[in-house]
Parts: structure tokens; sequence; C-alpha cells
């Protein structure tokens, strides 16, 4: 693997659309369940063990080279919640373009070709992976950490908050992330003899129903 | 029923056929142990049962399983007497309830029970796994309240998973209480309600006109599945007022 290669892929500025989105930070402050540092680390651990742990078990295993078929259709039985099964599959579709132009490869011109309205993000991000040169862990280990850097980030903008704060919050959660990529790798290693079934399917009521709410409001700062 | 090995081992079964001259019949009615089936009196063609719960439980260490199943054209509704309590005791590791509930084409099944509370102290691994063919019907709700009145819940995984025509249309798991993973109960997941429920609908008709997706409060929507199927999902401060968001979401789903 290339340790520069992850650090592409995972940087904050890669090109892929993610930035625009809060990961439902925008909704959970708006409701008032996000009103400081604390209130974030919170949101982000669950966003952690829930969410998180699902995308980076659907990167891993993509990484590994289970069919992309299977795991967009697990991803949309993992995510209810249909605006953010819309949000996923944009994602994916722009993390596709900007994949295909920095690690040309067939695999990610085959899932253009199948996906031309985007597959579910974790998994074109465990194909990116996979065309980069890296593994299921550097995959799990990226999903897992899109899914609390996004948050992090957006509550700055939202609240105000000291991005020292927020980034602290990200270091916190360091050891948490890498437990979580760690059992997302294990989970995927076993999908080619149990199926998508041995993926995780921790769900957070919350995320779904905020999606749902976030999805109907006619003004927002972010897509999701 | 055995109790060999600290816990007590039960599985009840129900089969639903549809009668040559009308209605339904059930060629299988099987209780175990703490797990009685009652049959009482349905509507139209519709077989109504009613789980009875003769003891306490499930306890630590139990296992408890439920099959319920509808044959084509078969119409089946399984409700519960009370709420099950997930008690702690002295058997062995955490307690598992495992339901399946499986619904050939054309046939129906209201999985309609009531709550599952989680008690202080207790450890239980629930299991729902809904296989549906294409062309049948299901209609299956979970209410999960943690804790009873003011006590802090046990630890409660419980994991949904529905299939239609043989595609999984719904995979979900729940954790929470003392030694889940951290922020179950922040404001990503829980945010401190103490009533977590969905029902699941199936429908042949959704295939053409799905529901469209809406919310119920700031706590409920009612969500179009990528197949054949619609889920309402909600949280609450208590089951009575969970009860009531996810009836309304029912309706709203049509």
């Amino acid at each position: 693997m290339s340790r520069a290669a992850l650090l592409v892929l995972a940087d904050g500025r890669f090109p892929a659309g993610g930035h625009a989105h809060s990961g439902g930070a925008e909704e959970a402050v708006k409701a008032g369940r996000i009103t400081g540092a604390g209130d974030l680390e919170d949101f982000c651990r669950g966003r952690l063990h829930t969410a998180g742990l699902v995308a980076a078990s659907l990167s891993a295993a993509a990484a590994l080279g289970v069919p992309p078929t299977d795991l967009d259709a697990a991803a949309d039985a993992r995510t209810a919640s249909p605006a953010l099964r819309a949000a996923a599959r944009r994602l994916g579709r722009q993390l596709t373009r900007a994949a295909r132009a920095v690690w040309p490869s067939d695999e990610l011109d085959a899932l253009a070709r199948e996906f031309p309205k985007g597959a579910h993000q974790p998994v074109v991000l465990g194909l990116t992976a996979r065309a980069a040169g890296l593994g299921p862990a550097d995959a799990a280990h990226c999903a897992a950490y899109e899914s609390v850097s996004g948050p992090a980030t957006a509550t700055v903008r939202l609240l105000g908050l000291d991005p020292f704060d927020a980034t602290r919050v990200l270091a916190r959660l360091a050891p948490e992330l890498d437990r979580v990529a760690d059992a997302a790798v294990e989970a995927a290693a076993r999908v080619r003899h149990d199926g998508c079934g041995a993926l995780p399917a921790a769900g957070a009521p919350l995320l779904e129903i905020g999606g749902e709410v976030h999805a109907a409001w006619a003004v927002r700062l972010f897509a999701s | 029923m055995s109790g060999t090995g600290g816990g007590v081992r039960a599985r009840a079964r129900v089969l639903a056929r549809r009668r040559e001259a009308g209605g339904t019949c059930l060629p299988v009615l099987e209780s175990d142990g703490p797990l009685a089936l009652r049959r009482t009196r349905g509507s139209g063609d519709e077989a109504r049962v009613v789980l009875v719960g003769a003891m306490s439980g499930p306890h630590d260490g139990d296992r408890f399983r439920v099959d319920a199943e509808a044959e084509a054209g078969a119409r089946l509704r399984v409700q519960s007497a009370a709420a099950t309590l997930a008690l702690p005791g002295q058997g062995e590791g955490e307690a598992r309830y495992d339901v399946r509930v499986r619904v050939a084409a054309g046939a129906e099944v209201c999985w309609m029970p009531e709550p599952l509370i989680s008690v202080r102290g207790s450890r239980l691994r629930m299991r729902t796994t809904a296989e549906v063919e294409a062309g049948g019907r299901l209609v299956l709700r979970e209410e999960q309240i943690l804790g009873r009145a003011g006590e802090e819940p046990g630890r409660l995984i419980s994991r949904l998973t529905v299939c239609a025509g043989g595609v999984c249309l719904l995979d979900q798991e729940l954790d929470c209480g003392p030694g889940a993973p951290g922020g179950w109960d922040g404001p990503a997941v829980l945010a401190g309600h103490r009533a977590v429920g969905q029902i699941v609908v199936v429908r042949p008709e959704f295939a053409e006109r799905p529901v469209t997706s809406r919310r119920i409060g700031d706590t409920c929507a009612v969500l179009p599945l990528a197949g054949p199927a619609a889920l309402v999902t909600a949280v609450a401060a208590d089951g009575l007022r969970l009860r009531r968001l996810l009836d309304d979401g029912l309706a709203a789903a049509g």
C-alpha cells in the first residue's frame, strides 16, 4: 500500500463534493441536539458506531473485490431514508468522476456504466481505494473518518464553533475510529462466505428521521 | 422446551393455510413452555393468534424462537397478550429471541406484538427476520421500551431484516443500553428518547406506487424503501407516545 495515496484520498480537499454535506449535523443543530463541542462529540461518536461502521464495512468489502452491485443493494437495505439514499448516490457519482480522472481503472469504468446515477458513496470509495493500490483497511479508515469529519467541519460553520474544539473532537475519537475500521474489515472478510448479511447493519433512528426532516427544508446550508 | 444448561430453550410455531372453503386454518399451532400460542376469533378470512407469555422472560441465557408462516393465500394475524420483559437472570450470557416470519405469494401476515421492555440489568439479543415471496403482504411492528418507568435500560441488541421477492430491503440493528457502543443515547441515535419502534409494510402495489415519504412530527417518518415496502420509524419519550406516532405513520402509509 502507498501511505501517500491514502493521504490523497482522505484529504478533505479531494474534489468529490463531500464538503457540501453535514452528515445530519445541520438538522441536529437546528433541532437543538447539538449546541457545542460536547454534543458534537456525542453526535460524532453515535454516527461513527452506526452509519460510520456500516460505510466502513461496505468500503472494505468493495476494496476486497466483493461485487459492487451486491454491496450497493446492501447499502440500500441499511439506509431506510430515501433522502439519505439519494445523497449517498449523489456523492457516489461525484466520487466516481473524480476517481476515474485521478486513478483510471476498468473497475471504476464498469461501475460508472452500471450506475449512471451513482452507486452508494462507500462502495465507490472502496473501489477507488482499490484503484489507488490501497487495501480494505485503508478504505475502512477513510470511510470511518469521513463519517465524523464531515459533521465536525459542518458544525464549525453552523454554530461558529472554534475549529480547534472541533478538531479536538476528531482527535479524541481516533482510537474508537481505529476499532471501528478493524471491525469493518473483519466483517467485510466474512462476506465472501456468509454473504452481505455478514455486514454490520447498525442504524441510527434520528439520523434517518432527521435526513427526511432536513430534505424537506426550503433553505439549507448543506445538501444533507 | 428444555431447561438444561442454565437457560430455558423454547420454540413455538404457527403455520397458516388457506382453506378450500374459504378462510384460514392453522394446521400447526405449537406452544412451548413460556411461549404459548392461542387461537382467538379472527375476522373474515383471517386467522388470529395471540402469543401469551406463560412465564416471565426471556431471562439471561434463555433461547426463545417463534416461527410464523403463511402459505399461499392464507391470512394470519399474530398479537401478544402483554408486553415482553427482557429480565436479568442467573443464566450464562445474553438471552436470545429469534422471530422468523415467512409469507408466501398471495398470503398476508400481520405481526403486531406488544412492546419489548428492556429491564435494567438484562441482556437480550433479538433477531427478527421476515421473508416475503413476490406477491405476499406483510405488516410487522416492533417496539422497544428502554427500561420500565424511570429505570435505566438493560443491554438490547435488536436486528430487523426484511426480504421481499428474494431481495433484502431492510437490514437494521439497534444496539443500546449499558455496554453498547458510545453515542447510542446521543444526538445522532436516540437523544434520550426511551421508546423506539418501527413498522414495516410490504405490499406488491408499492412496486408501482411507492408511498410518499413524510414526517409525523419531529421524531417519526414514513419512508419508502428501495423495493415494494415502506418503513415507519419513530422515537418517543414513552411507549404510549410511540404507539400513537406509529399508528399515525401506518395510516399515512395507506
